[in-house]
C-alpha cells in the first residue's frame, strides 16, 4: 500500500465527510433545540434531491440556483410539519415525537413512491474533474464542500450573532427559563424545525448534483447522521461537520486495511461504544 | 367546545380501529364472477353444450408495488397483463375437451419484504382460487412462496428469482423463466476473452446480498477456470452511495471491472468509476445497465456492458408466440414506453403457462407439469427449456443472456447495442473503453 | 393468586384464544396464515411492552432478538439437523443471552440515548451476520423442501408452526400478566415512573432492568425461528429489518403502552388494517388505494399519536371508569 493510495482515500473521505456533515447538521440542530429525533430527516433529504432534480432536468434551472429555491421550500415545509405534527406533542414523552416524525416519514415516502417510483434518477450534471498530482477531484464535489462551509459559517453567524439566533440557543439551553424571559418559544421552535428541514433539503440538493438517487436514498444519510451525532456531539450543529469528517475519513481509510463489508460493523460498534462511554458525544456537546 | 370536538374525533378513530380489527374478511373476497368457475372446474362444462363452454383460470402473484423492488415488478406486471389481454382477445386457450380458457389475474403488494408473502399466496390459492402462480420478484420472497405453491400443488413460474439455490431445494412445481444467477456474468468473461487475449486481471465488486453474491461467486469460479486472475473480490453494503473507498482498492493495472447489484447502486457505481477516472478497459455490471434511465448518467454510461435477459434488438426467430417486433409494438401501444427485459419476462411467463396448458390440454397441475417438463421452444424472449433432474428441477437451461453496451450513435446520443453473443450482435464492442 | 381472578386478564386471554383457535376449528388455511401474521405481531408487541411499557425503556432494535433467534434456530436445523422444538428453544436462548450480555451496558443509557443505542445494536448485528460465514454471510441459510417431510409434509409443517405461534402468544400473555402483577413488575413500573427514586427505595435497578430485557428478548427469539422455518430461508435483510421494530412500537402505541390488553388490540388493529389496505380493490380516481397504503397508515398513526396518545385501551380506561375493571 503506497502513500498515493492513502492520500487518495483520505481526500475522498474528507469530501464525503463534508456531505455527511451537512446531512447530519439539521438533525443535530433539531435534537439540540427541542430534544426531538427527527425520523423524517432522511425522507426530507430525498425531497431535496428531487427538488433540485426536477428544477434542473425539468425547468433547466442551474442546480445551484435551484438549491436556493429548494432551501426556501425546505424552510417552509419544516415550519408546516412542525405546526401539524410536532407542536401538539412537543411536551409529551419523547416517544410521541419519534413516532410523529416517523409518520411524516411514511407519508412522504408513500407519496414519493407513488409519484416517482423507485427508479434511480440522476441529474447528469457535471463540472468536470480537476487533477491534482495523483488525485482526481470532481468539480461538483468541491463546490458541495464549499457550499457546506458557507452554510456552516452562515449558521454559526446566525446562531451566535443575531438576536433570533440567541433566542434559539436560549430555548435549547432551558426552554422554561427562556419563556420566562419573554422569548416566544413556540415560534422559535417552529423556526428551528424549519431551519433543520432546510439543512436537510440543502444536503439532499447537493448530493443530487453528484450521486444517483431514489426516494429511499435519504435513509442512508439519516442513519449516518445518528453515528455522526454521537461522534460530533448530539445537539451541536457545528459538531456535526466535525463528526461527518471523522466518519468520512474512517470510511475512506478503513477499507484499505480490511474487507469493505466489515466497515459498517466497525462503525456501529464504535457508535455503541461512544454512546456508552460518553452519551453526549465524543466532542462534548450538552447533555 | 374544542375539547368535545377532540373527543368526537378520538372516538371516530377508535371506532374505525375497532371496525378494522373486528371486520369480517368479506369485502376482500374474490369477485363472485370468477370464483365459481375456478372452484368447480369440471361441473359446468359437463352440463352445457361443449362448444360454448368457457372458463376462467386465475393467475395469482404478488408484486412489489412499494419498496425497493417496485420498478422491476411494475414492468413485469405490465408484460404479463399484455399477454393476458392478447390471449383473452383471441378467445382464450382451447383445452382437449373443447373448453375455452380465458385468464384473469389477481395480485397483491408484497412491499418487497417477506412478512406477508406466505399469507398472501395462501390467500391467492384458497380464497381467490388461483389456478397458477407467478413468483414474487426476489429470490428470498420466491422461496417463501414456493413452499405454499408446492403445498397446494400449484404450478409456479418464477420471473426474477434468479438464484440457482431456489431450484436445488427440491421443489417440483417451480419453473424458472429467467437465466439463473450463475450465468449472469459468465458471458462477460467470454466477451472479454474474444476482445483481448491479453486481458487477464479482473476486479469483482458486488452488492453484499444474496443474488449479487451468487452471481459474483459463479463468475469468480468461471473466470479462474478460464485462466483469468481475480485481483479483487469484495462486497459493498446494500444502499451504498459512496463508492470511492472500494474503488480506491482496485489495482491500477486492472483490465476489467465486473459486478454491481441492483438499480440505484449499480448506476451510482458506474458513475463513480467514471468520476474517479478508473483506467479500465472493460466494465460489466448487473441489472442496472439495460434500464433506459441508465443513460441519465451521461458519459459515465459510455462503454458499460450489462447482461440482459432480453433486448428489443436481439432478434430471435420464435417457433412459439409473437415475434420480438410484434411484442414491442403491442407493448408500446399499451404502455407508451419501450419494453425492458422485465416486461418481456412478464410476457414470457404467460407464454410458458400457455404452452404448458395447450400441450396438456387441461388445467390440471400434474398434466401441465408433465407438459412443462417437456418444453423446448424458441420464443421472442429466447429459448425456453427446464432442467428436469431431481437436483435442479425447474432451473432454466435453455435461455441465455444477451449483453448490451452503451455506445454513441452518429449524432452523439447514447444508445444500447447488443455486443454478445456474437451471433446476435448489432454492433462491434467498443474496446478498450477508457 | 388473587390476581388470576381479575376479569381483565380473562378478557385478554379470551381474545387471544378466540383468534388463535378460529383457524384450528375451521381448518381454513387462509385464516391460518392471517392468524399467523397477527399472532406473531401480538407476541412481538407483548414482549416489547415488557421493556417499553412496564419499564419505560423504548427499544427501537427489538427486531435484533427476532433476527438473531431466527438465525440461531435455522443454523441448528440446517447444520445440526435439530428438530423444530429444539431449534425454537435454541433461538429463544440465543436472544436471551444477547439481551443478558447487552443489558448491563446499554440499559445504563436513558431516554433517547437508549433508543439510539438499540438501533446501533441491531445494525451492528445485521452487518456482522452479513459477514459471518457459519450463518451463510450475505446469502443466509436455506432449508431443503424435504425438511418438512419429518413433520408430515409442508401442509402439516405449516400447521405445526401455527400451533407454535398460538402457544407462544398465549404464553406471552400469561407471562406478561404475571410480570405486571408480581413484585418484580412493581419494581419495573417504579423504574418507569422514577428510576432514581426506585433505586433509593431498594430496587436493584441494573439487575431488575437486565432481567426485564431478557424477559422481553426470548419470545421474539423463538418467534423468529418459527417464521423463518416456515419460509424456508433467512437473509440478513429480512431478519434485521428495522421497520419491523418500529411497527411493533406503533402497535403498542395504538393499543396503549403498559397495559396488558393494549399490545393485543394494537397488533390486531394494525395488522388487520394493513392487510385490508394491501388487498383492497378500492380505487381513488385512476389509482388503486393499494398504492397509498403507506400514506394512509402514516396519516392514521399521526392522528392517533396527536389525539389519543394513551392508546385505545388507555383512552377507554381514562374515559370510562367502569371499564377499568375489565380492561387491564
Amino acid at each position: 500500500m503506497n502513500a498515493g493510495a492513502i492520500l487518495t482515500s483520505l481526500v475522498d473521505g474528507l469530501l464525503i465527510g463534508v456531505v455527511y456533515g451537512i446531512a447530519a447538521m439539521g438533525l443535530n440542530l433539531i435534537w439540540g433545540v427541542m430534544r426531538v429525533i427527527n425520523l423524517a430527516h432522511g425522507a426530507l433529504i430525498s425531497l431535496g434531491m428531487f427538488g433540485v432534480y426536477l428544477l434542473f432536468s425539468g425547468l433547466g434551472l442551474n442546480p445551484y440556483l435551484a438549491l436556493v429555491l429548494v432551501a426556501l421550500m425546505g424552510l417552509l415545509m419544516g415550519i408546516l410539519i412542525y405546526a401539524i405534527a410536532i407542536t401538539r406533542v412537543i411536551n409529551a414523552p419523547y416517544l410521541s415525537t419519534l413516532l410523529a416524525t416517523f409518520s411524516i416519514n411514511m407519508i412522504v415516502i408513500g407519496l414519493g413512491t407513488a409519484a416517482f417510483t423507485t427508479t434511480p434518477r440522476d441529474t447528469g450534471f457535471s463540472l468536470g474533474n480537476v487533477e491534482v498530482g495523483p488525485l482526481t477531484l470532481q468539480g461538483t464535489r468541491l463546490i458541495a464542500a464549499l457550499v457546506t462551509l458557507i452554510v456552516t459559517a452562515i449558521l454559526y453567524t446566525f446562531l451566535y450573532r443575531t438576536r433570533t439566533g440567541k433566542y434559539i440557543r436560549a430555548v435549547s439551553n432551558n426552554r422554561s427559563a427562556a419563556e420566562l424571559m419573554g422569548i416566544p418559544s413556540s415560534r422559535i421552535l417552529a423556526l428551528s424545525f424549519g431551519i433543520g428541514t432546510m439543512l436537510a433539503a440543502i444536503a439532499g440538493g447537493l448530493i443530487a448534483t453528484f450521486f444517483s438517487f431514489t426516494i429511499l436514498s435519504g435513509d442512508v444519510y439519516q442513519q449516518k447522521s445518528f453515528i455522526i451525532g454521537v461522534l460530533g456531539g448530539l445537539g451541536n450543529p457545528l459538531g456535526a461537520l466535525v463528526g461527518g469528517l471523522i466518519l468520512g475519513v474512517l470510511e475512506g481509510v478503513l477499507p484499505l486495511a480490511m474487507p469493505n463489508t466489515w466497515v459498517p460493523v466497525i462503525e456501529f460498534v464504535l457508535f455503541i461504544l461512544i454512546l456508552l462511554v460518553k452519551p453526549s458525544g465524543l466532542l462534548g456537546g450538552k447533555k | 367546545m374544542k375539547r368535545s370536538l377532540l373527543n368526537v374525533l378520538a372516538l371516530l378513530v377508535v371506532l374505525s380501529l375497532a371496525l378494522a380489527a373486528c371486520g369480517s374478511p368479506a369485502p376482500t373476497e374474490a369477485p363472485a364472477a370468477e370464483a365459481p368457475a375456478a372452484a368447480e372446474p369440471e361441473a359446468p362444462a359437463a352440463e352445457e353444450a361443449p362448444a360454448a363452454a368457457e372458463k376462467t383460470a386465475v393467475v395469482g402473484f404478488t408484486a412489489s408495488l412499494t419498496g425497493k423492488l417496485n420498478v422491476e415488478s411494475t414492468r413485469q406486471n405490465n408484460g404479463f397483463n399484455l399477454w393476458m389481454e392478447q390471449v383473452n382477445a383471441a378467445g382464450g386457450i382451447k383445452l382437449a375437451d373443447g373448453t375455452m380458457v380465458k385468464f384473469a389475474s389477481k395480485f397483491y403488494d408484497d412491499e418487497s419484504n417477506k412478512d406477508r408473502v406466505q399469507e398472501l399466496y395462501t390467500k391467492l390459492v384458497t380464497e381467490d382460487n388461483a389456478d397458477f402462480l407467478i413468483s414474487p420478484y426476489s429470490s428470498g420472497l420466491a422461496d417463501a412462496s414456493a413452499v405454499i405453491a408446492e403445498q397446494y400443488g400449484k404450478i409456479m413460474v418464477t420471473t426474477g428469482a434468479a438464484s440457482d439455490s431456489t431450484y436445488q431445494k427440491g421443489y417440483t412445481l417451480v419453473y424458472q423463466a429467467y437465466t439463473p444467477a450463475s450465468a449472469y456474468l459468465t458471458g462477460s468473461a467470454d466477451l472479454l476473452a474474444s476482445l483481448d487475449a491479453n486481458a487477464k486481471k479482473i476486479a469483482i465488486i458486488h452488492e453484499n446480498d444474496k443474488f449479487s453474491t451468487d452471481v459474483a461467486s459463479a463468475l469468480e469460479a468461471y473466470a479462474l477456470e478460464k485462466g483469468y486472475e481475480i485481483v479483487l473480490n469484495e462486497g459493498y453494503d446494500s444502499g451504498t452511495t459512496d463508492f470511492a473507498p472500494i474503488i480506491n482498492k482496485i489495482p491500477a493495472d486492472v483490465d476489467a471491472v465486473m459486478g454491481g447489484g441492483h438499480f440505484a447502486d449499480g448506476q451510482q457505481f458506474a458513475k463513480s468509476l467514471f468520476d474517479k477516472g478508473v483506467k479500465t478497459k472493460f466494465i460489466s455490471l448487473l441489472v442496472a445497465p439495460p434500464e433506459p434511465t441508465f443513460a441519465e448518467i451521461g458519459d459515465a454510461a459510455l462503454g458499460i456492458v450489462g447482461p440482459s435477459q432480453w433486448e428489443p434488438l436481439a432478434a430471435f426467430t420464435p417457433d412459439y408466440g409473437p415475434t420480438g417486433a410484434e411484442f414491442i409494438e403491442a407493448y408500446k401501444a399499451a404502455y407508451g414506453e419501450e419494453p425492458s427485459y422485465h416486461a418481456a419476462g412478464g410476457y414470457a411467463a404467460g407464454l410458458i403457462l400457455q404452452k404448458g396448458i395447450e400441450t396438456a390440454g387441461s388445467l390440471d397441475a400434474e398434466a401441465v407439469k408433465a407438459a412443462l417438463d417437456g418444453v423446448d421452444m424458441m420464443t421472442f424472449f429466447g429459448k425456453i427449456k427446464f432442467d428436469t433432474s431431481a437436483e435442479n428441477h425447474g432451473l432454466q437451461i435453455g435461455h441465455s443472456m444477451v449483453y448490451i453496451q452503451w455506445q454513441k450513435d452518429a449524432g452523439g446520443a447514447l444508445i444500447k447495442q447488443v455486443v454478445w453473443p456474437a451471433e446476435g450482435k448489432t454492433a462491434e464492442s467498443v474496446y478498450p473503453i477508457r | 393468586m388473587k390476581q388470576w381472578l381479575h376479569p381483565g386478564f380473562w378478557v385478554a386471554l379470551l381474545i387471544v384464544l378466540a383468534l388463535g383457535l378460529a383457524p384450528i376449528f375451521s381448518q381454513n388455511a387462509g385464516l391460518r396464515e392471517t392468524g399467523f401474521t397477527i399472532l406473531l405481531a401480538i407476541s412481538m408487541a407483548i414482549s416489547l411492552n415488557i421493556i417499553m411499557g412496564y419499564t419505560g425503556y423504548v427499544s427501537f432494535g427489538h427486531v435484533v432478538f427476532y433476527g438473531l433467534g431466527g438465525y440461531t434456530g435455522m443454523y441448528l436445523m440446517d447444520t445440526w439437523g435439530a428438530p423444530l422444538p429444539l431449534a425454537v428453544l435454541g433461538g429463544g436462548a440465543a436472544a436471551a443471552l444477547l439481551a443478558f450480555l447487552l443489558g448491563k451496558a446499554i440499559l445504563r443509557l436513558r431516554g433517547a440515548y437508549f433508543a439510539l443505542a438499540t438501533i446501533g445494536v441491531n445494525e451492528a448485528v445485521r452487518t456482522f451476520v452479513s459477514n459471518f460465514k457459519p450463518f451463510g454471510g450475505p446469502t443466509g441459510i436455506e432449508l431443503q423442501f424435504s425438511v418438512y417431510k419429518q413433520y408430515g409434509g409442508a401442509a402439516d409443517a405449516l400447521w405445526l408452526t401455527y400451533y407454535g405461534v398460538v402457544g407462544i402468544a398465549v404464553f406471552a400473555l400469561v407471562f406478561s400478566y404475571y410480570i405486571k402483577t408480581s413484585k418484580f413488575g412493581l419494581g419495573l413500573m417504579s423504574i418507569r415512573e422514577d428510576e432514581d427514586a426506585a433505586e433509593v427505595m431498594g430496587v436493584v435497578t441494573p439487575d431488575t432492568k437486565t432481567l426485564a430485557f431478557v424477559a422481553s428478548a426470548f419470545l421474539p427469539g423463538m418467534l423468529g425461528v418459527l417464521f423463518f422455518f416456515k419460509n424456508g430461508n433467512v437473509e440478513p435483510s429480512d431478519a434485521f429489518r428495522l421497520g419491523f421494530s418500529i411497527e411493533s412500537l406503533v402497535m403498542i402505541m395504538l393499543g396503549g403502552q403498559g397495559t396488558l390488553l393494549g399490545p393485543v388490540i394494537g397488533a390486531l388493529g394494525y395488522q388487520r388494517l394493513r392487510g385490508l389496505l394491501l388487498t383492497s380493490d378500492v380505487m381513488i380516481g385512476s389509482l388503486p388505494l393499494k398504492d397509498f397504503q403507506l400514506v394512509i397508515a402514516g396519516l392514521l398513526m399521526l392522528i392517533i399519536i396527536l389525539f389519543i396518545p394513551a392508546g385505545l385501551v388507555g383512552w377507554l380506561r381514562q374515559r370510562f371508569a367502569w371499564l377499568r375493571r375489565i380492561l387491564v
